[in-house]
């Protein structure tokens, strides 16, 4: 598995790419801010997209959108469920 | 009633445009041409929209903003194939991908509502908002919606919109009923006595007022349309016009829906011989292509000829009264009569 | 100003998970049956894990009801079987009036579209392009329409799960706007893999049976079926040989206006189509004898429909229950066969009781009611909303109808 860093740098360019935020660059996105509302302004739906996201790429399946708010708070705690998930 | 704005995305740029140097297209379609739509859509929102969303929501917008009004008293759509696009992409993830890893994007864009349910949402506007799905007379029955409420006095402005998209699969599968033409080109399809037409699409706009505002582009007087008739189209018309006091000899300009197959202008041509005998007229399929709501694209040309006194391709004075006739592979005949005011 | 003329229901049709008819919807309500079961006629990789309320009539079974050929849109089947119940029901001499059919769905012929496309995207020269002549709305419409001989007026409307709501008020638009004398209008839904795997990718479908109004909710069942109703002017229900079922007395369409799909918190759509509905009908919260909620079972619907509902009656809450815990949510027909069930619960003088609630809803100060409740119902509050934000609301109301 790869290490952290490269994880983050490739999630964000995963979320821009399946989210469709067509003018955001990696570096744009802080490891720590929020996801949603007040940080990248994502809503319900992009969560349910990053459901998806987590299951293509990383074969790692959620059992509800409510399990997502604590996975997706920012891209740090996506990389930190991904590694502790990951087989 | 009055059309107080009205706009559209169409294959052509703009009214003036159309008045000057109609854009020209070769093959079996036309393409809209999109505006820059940053000038009306959140960023936030627009990243989501496919081209139809954003086709309608721009126009939608324009009208608003041409009519100074913040927010109408209700929303109608019209739309006969509805959001084309994000069917497609839902629909062929979920064969290709086996029913899995599907993301919910494309199917909530998928629902025929969205142009209207986004445009509300844009205004956050809570009024009645409805939204029509029938063929090709989608945009007529969001119209009459529209003047029913103003009618009634549950609405005094109403927008009202038709819209309807080309996509690569939808257009390969109606291509293969042979409705269109291989090797058209919209300066010669009408009259070019050739079976088939070319395909088109658009999103026009409507801002409908009970009163006349200034500025308002024209009156409409009646509108009319039918289902697979058994009278005879003529009667229909000649019925019509009786209704609405109105002599065939007072309308300055006819405009007519023939899409150019050699099949069907014998009955266009047989009505100008008839109902609509010496009648100024002309046609607006070489300038939107044939689909569904194509006679919202209609409306919006009139409206504007109204507007402006100016008729595309034709020199002389400014028609005061207008009828447009329609008829959607001839089930949807529809008729609008409007005024310059 | 003059009195608004009544639009009265004249005639019911309905086919859903519980009942090929209205007879036997009734008897499904009474007796506490549910239609939910493992999928057994929709093909789909979710069969062993979604429940889903299907219709137990295979398409030939429905084409034989139907008079139609059993290749064409379930969709259109569906709709047909009610459409005619409806008209027979109303035992109307349709030719004699200026009729409407106006009916409603949230994806037409997909049902057949998505078994073309598999083909279709292997070679775009393949496949049946029968199978594709029904895909759009209106196309679904027009069979039904072409079948009863109906074409006065003809129209679709699609609101997604409200889709039928409206088309059933503007059937009464109609009427008393003079343009119409008979209106079928109602809505109609095939089950498709189409919807089955898009309300899945909202995770918003529940693996049980689901719950509406439950605390531990966890979603919704998708159902199938169509419903009908014969609105008719006063002119026409003097002609008629029974008495109306009741009266369509008030109707609202408001939009949340606040996300794609879900409701606001405070059910701000929900709450101006019940006030716009019960203005319309001149009626106050005090008289509605019974709700017949949206009550989809998801965690979205029920609060924001509860909480708007809360606010409204405010201690005075009427017995109200989700018949969706008997049919699934049938998109498109769900508003129509509500109304259907509306105007059954005013002539039978009862309260469905909603199925499976173990644990009311914290937020709430009301529940929903569980068992069978015989009482006078005068007026019945009907309440459709969908993605996009629609929301529509119907009163229906017992109607003093002396002509018989």
């Amino acid at each position: 598995m790869e290490n952290k860093q490269e994880l983050i740098h490739r999630l964000k360019e995963q979320i821009i790419k399946q989210l469709k935020l067509e003018n955001k660059r990696p570096e744009d996105i802080g490891d720590h801010d929020p996801l949603f509302v007040d940080g990248l302004g994502l809503d319900s739906i992009d969560a349910l997209e990053l459901i998806v996201l987590l299951q293509q790429e990383y074969n790692i399946k959620l059992r509800s959108a409510e399990e997502g708010q604590d996975v997706f708070r920012s891209i740090d705690t996506m990389a930190d469920y991904i590694l502790e998930h990951s087989a | 009633m009055y059309i107080q704005s009205a706009y559209a995305v169409s294959p052509q740029g703009s009214f003036n445009e159309l008045l000057e140097n109609p854009a020209q297209y070769r093959g079996d379609r036309l393409t809209c041409k999109e505006p820059d739509y940053s000038k009306y859509i959140d960023p936030k929102l627009i990243r989501r929209m496919s081209r139809i969303i954003k086709m309608g929501a721009a126009a939608a917008m324009e009208c608003l903003q041409q009519a100074k009004v913040t927010m109408p008293d209700a929303i109608t759509t019209g739309t006969a194939y509805g959001c084309l696009a994000d069917t497609d992409q839902f629909l062929t993830r979920m064969v290709e991908f086996k029913e899995e890893l599907l993301s919910p994007t494309a199917f909530i864009q998928s629902t025929h509502n969205t142009v209207g349910a986004q445009i509300a949402l844009m205004l956050k506007c809570h009024h009645y908002n409805n939204t029509y799905v029938h063929r090709g007379s989608s945009f007529e029955a969001a119209l009459m919606d529209a003047m029913g409420l103003i009618g009634e006095e549950a609405a005094q402005t109403v927008l009202v919109g038709g819209v309807d998209e080309i996509i690569e699969k939808s257009h390969a599968i109606l291509s293969r009923f042979d409705l269109y033409k291989k090797e058209g080109s919209t300066e010669t399809l009408i009259g070019g006595g050739t079976k088939g037409t070319m395909a088109g699409e658009g999103a026009a706009f409507f801002l409908l007022n009970g009163n006349r505002e200034e500025g308002s582009l024209a009156k409409l007087d009646a509108v009319q349309n039918w289902y697979k008739p058994t009278v005879p189209v003529a009667t229909l018309i000649e019925d019509f016009l009786k209704r609405n006091r109105v002599a065939a000899g007072s309308i300055d300009l006819l405009i007519t829906g023939n899409n150019g197959d050699a099949r069907y202008g014998g009955q266009y041509e047989a009505l100008q011989q008839s109902v609509f005998k010496g009648i100024p007229s002309v046609t607006y399929k070489q300038f939107c292509g044939e689909y569904p709501t194509a006679s919202a694209f209609a409306l919006w040309m009139a409206a504007h000829i109204l507007g402006t006194g100016q008729v595309p391709g034709v020199e002389g004075p400014a028609p005061k009264r207008i009828l447009i006739y329609n008829n959607y592979k001839q089930q949807y005949p529809s008729l609008y009569l409007l005024s310059a005011c | 100003m003059s009195k608004e003329q009544t639009v009265y229901i004249g005639g019911l049709g309905v086919i859903s998970a519980i009942g090929n008819n209205v007879a036997e919807n009734l008897e499904a309500l009474v007796s506490g049956r549910a239609g939910m079961q493992a999928m057994q006629r929709l093909q789909s990789v979710h069969k062993d894990t979604l429940p889903v309320a299907e219709v137990k009539v295979s398409n030939d079974a429905l084409a034989e009801l139907a008079g139609l050929p059993a290749e064409i849109s379930r969709t259109a089947l569906l709709s047909a079987v009610a459409a005619k119940e409806a008209i027979a029901d109303a035992g109307i001499e349709l030719p004699a009036w200026r009729r409407g059919f106006i009916s409603a769905n949230s994806v037409g012929g997909m049902d057949k579209t998505e078994d073309f496309f598999p083909g279709f995207l292997q070679d775009a020269a393949s496949g049946d392009l029968k199978m594709v002549a029904h895909h759009e709305c209106g196309a679904v419409t027009e069979v039904v329409a072409d079948a009863l001989g109906i074409k006065d007026f003809v129209t679709t409307i699609s609101t997604a799960c409200s889709s039928s709501a409206n088309s059933i008020f503007l059937g009464a638009r109609m009427i008393r706007q003079g343009l119409l004398d008979v209106v079928v209008a109602g809505g109609t839904d095939a089950l498709t893999r189409f919807t089955l795997n898009g309300f899945n990718t909202l995770m918003i479908l529940d693996q049980e049976y689901c719950q509406p109004f439950d605390e531990n909710r966890r979603g919704l069942n998708l159902g199938e079926g169509a419903g009908y109703v014969v609105l008719v002017s006063e002119a026409v229900a003097a002609t008629l040989n029974k008495k109306p079922f009741c009266a369509l007395s008030g109707w609202c369409n408001a939009n949340d206006a606040y996300h794609q799909t879900a409701s606001s918190p405070s059910g701000t759509g929900s709450l101006l189509a019940m006030k716009g509905a019960l203005k319309k009908s001149g009626l106050s919260p005090e008289d509605i004898s019974y709700i017949n909620l949206h009550g989809t079972g998801t965690q979205n619907n029920d609060i924001a429909e509860g909480t708007a509902i809360a606010t409204l009656f405010e201690g005075n809450y009427p017995p109200m229950s989700s018949t969706k815990s008997y049919t699934g949510h049938t998109l498109g027909a769900s508003g129509a066969i509500e109304a259907v069930y509306a105007a059954l619960a005013i002539r039978e003088g009862l309260v469905f009781p909603g199925l499976r609630l173990q644990t009311p809803m914290k937020d709430l100060p009301f529940s929903v009611t569980t068992v069978l409740e015989k009482r006078k119902i005068d007026h019945v509050l009907s309440n459709s909303f969908g993605f996009g934000g629609n929301c529509s609301s119907l009163v229906f109301s017992r109607a003093a109808f002396n002509h018989l």
